[in-house]
């Protein structure tokens, strides 16, 4: 079965593309605009990509799995990234996992079976004037505490 | 005297707008440099601002320019490292979020004095907010005339490309960022060749910071020696020094180089959170070596910080109090390197998960009575037998925090 891709999306394909002198730099940018349409990049979008770059799918497959940005499996409609780097640690980071993981009723790595919140723990975000600090999607959320968390996990509907 | 070059502005509204920021005497500096100098005399003057990198490395970006050929068949390219991924780093966020033309002032300044007509800021894939904000200022920059093509009407075109990185620490290595813009894993490149011959697609290629390109707009108006004076003979300007952990007021504070770091802790930050003591800071981003509480008196240059036996890296101040265990600190160090190490080179791929899975097993209450030592024998066997810097940069925090806190670790130890 093959996916269906938006018009839209092979359109800003497109665009990318023609900004590089080389077809093949524009991996990253695409992997990153698919990524946003279909939520993760599995083999059948590793083959449409590499037909689109003239890459082999194997090529395509080096670069997904050497960036931990590119997902190969969809995760919930939030992603919670919780930053456990040394500044974010310094104020606590510790207890916000703990707290985000109560909640959540998940541990990390986990999605929650309403499919809504995957936790995770991710390395300096480079918000540390903000720590402890976590992202949702590409959101940023610092300052963290308990109080704090029950207000974002709230809005996030 | 009016010390701040970079964020003097930051508190202005808007001033990402090109309109606020035409207001504040923007594309000032462009208009002298395309209209009333010789990319000879862009050259020189950067070279005698010692300029030096502010990425981590310190290297002058004056010289770094001057190594690409003049006369080429090839396209020339600059890449600015806008990939900020160094733990305790979050300038160039600022600098891009507030005051985004300002760095593109300096794209177009060294494009211009290299003879460059493409452009790639290569920021971190986290950073999507602030690539939007980039991709705005771009087109504001075009729809005026600073970027494009005929900029100024002078005949010279320049086009700059932003483009996201996807989570991968050592895409900040200036060779690996070269292969991920070129669409690969980010594997660091044997040097020699250097970038300036042999860069981004096999062509010549400067790679900046962007803290140092930002730096070029106001040494283009104001001088070199204005400069210089603003910072030390041997390392000019302002550091915007990023200061986090346990003090009260974390956050950006843009100082003379040579400021002392008691100073920025204690006066600039307003010292340490909630009345704890100082234990140790990591005054360079975590690649840096530890100092304790009793060596901070120092003048935060990149020259000093060598002879304390650590580094200016990328003027990151991480500050830790008393009452968290060393063994935290190692911790966190241990975990990012073996994280993000890129797995090319055997020493610290494997090298650096070993001493990590030490770390955690000490971390248990398992911790072995020779584990200190042979995490500084792992250390030792790493340190400067790896292709790329980020070897070193776990190494050697690593040896600093066991050597300077090897008592407290042993107490950590039960059998």
């Amino acid at each position: 079965m093959s996916p269906e891709y938006s018009e839209l999306l092979r359109q800003r394909i497109a665009e990318v593309i023609a900004r590089y002198p080389k077809k093949e730099a524009a991996l990253l940018p695409v992997l990153h605009l698919v990524q946003r349409e279909t939520g993760s990049i599995s083999p059948e979008e590793e083959k449409f990509i590499a037909g689109i770059l003239d890459l082999k799918p194997i090529k395509v497959r080096e670069v997904v799995t050497f960036y931990t940005m590119i997902l190969r499996q969809p995760l919930g409609k939030y992603h919670v990234q919780v930053c456990s780097n040394l500044s974010c640690t310094l104020l606590g980071a510790g207890t916000i996992i703990d707290y985000l993981k109560e909640k959540l009723g998940i541990e990390i790595g986990q999605t929650t079976p309403d499919k809504k919140f995957s936790l995770s723990t991710v390395e300096c975000l480079g918000a540390c004037e903000q720590a402890p600090c976590l992202m949702v999607n590409f959101d940023y959320y610092g300052n963290l505490d308990k109080e704090r968390i029950d207000r974002i996990l709230a809005s996030l509907t | 005297m009016e010390e701040k070059i970079l964020t003097k502005d930051f508190g202005l509204k808007n001033l990402f707008k090109i309109k606020v920021y035409l207001q504040q005497g923007g594309y000032k500096a462009v208009k002298k440099a395309l209209e009333q100098m010789r990319p000879a005399e862009i050259l020189d003057e950067v070279k005698k601002a010692n300029l030096r990198g502010r990425g981590g490395a310190g290297f002058p970006a004056g010289v770094k320019w001057g190594f690409v050929p003049q006369k080429t068949d090839k396209p020339k390219y600059l890449c600015v490292n806008a990939d900020e991924g160094e733990p305790g780093t979050f300038k160039d966020r600022y600098i891009m979020s507030h005051n985004p033309h300002l760095l593109l002032e300096g794209v177009i300044i060294a494009s211009f004095a290299v003879g460059i007509h493409s452009a790639f800021i290569y920021i971190r894939g986290e950073y999507e907010a602030v690539a939007d904000r980039l991709e705005e200022a771009i087109a504001e920059a075009k729809a005026d005339g600073f970027l494009g093509k005929n900029i100024l009407e002078i005949g010279f075109d320049l086009e700059v490309v932003v483009h996201r990185g996807a989570g991968a620490y050592i895409c900040g290595e200036e060779t690996a960022l070269l292969e991920s813009l070129e669409g690969k894993s980010g594997h660091p490149r044997l040097k020699p060749p250097f970038p300036a011959s042999i860069g981004l697609f096999q062509c010549p290629t400067v790679i900046n910071n962007v803290e140092t390109l930002a730096n070029v707009p106001a040494i283009i108006l104001n001088g070199a020696d204005w400069f210089v004076k603003k910072g030390l003979p041997k390392d000019g300007g302002t550091r915007i020094f990023g200061v986090s952990g346990m003090v009260k007021n974390p956050g950006i504070y843009e100082l003379p180089i040579g400021t002392n770091l008691r100073k920025i802790i204690f006066e600039a930050a307003g010292g340490m959170k909630d009345g704890k003591t100082l234990k140790a800071v990591i005054p360079g981003g975590m690649s840096a070596p530890i100092l304790k509480a009793d060596e901070i008196d120092l003048a935060m240059d990149f020259d000093s910080l060598v002879e304390a036996g650590s580094m200016l890296g990328s003027a990151a101040v991480i500050v830790i109090d008393q009452e968290t265990p060393i063994l935290e600190v190692l911790k966190a160090v241990s975990k990012f390197y073996s994280h993000e190490s890129c797995g090319q080179c055997t020493p610290c791929r494997i090298g650096i998960s070993w001493i990590n899975k030490i770390v955690r097993r000490i971390a248990s209450g398992q911790g072995e009575k020779d584990d200190v030592d042979a995490i500084i024998c792992l250390a030792e066997n790493i340190k400067g037998k790896t292709l790329c810097p980020l070897g070193d940069a776990a190494a050697l925090p690593i040896l600093s925090i066991c050597r300077k806190f090897r008592q407290e670790l042993e107490g950590q130890l039960s059998r």
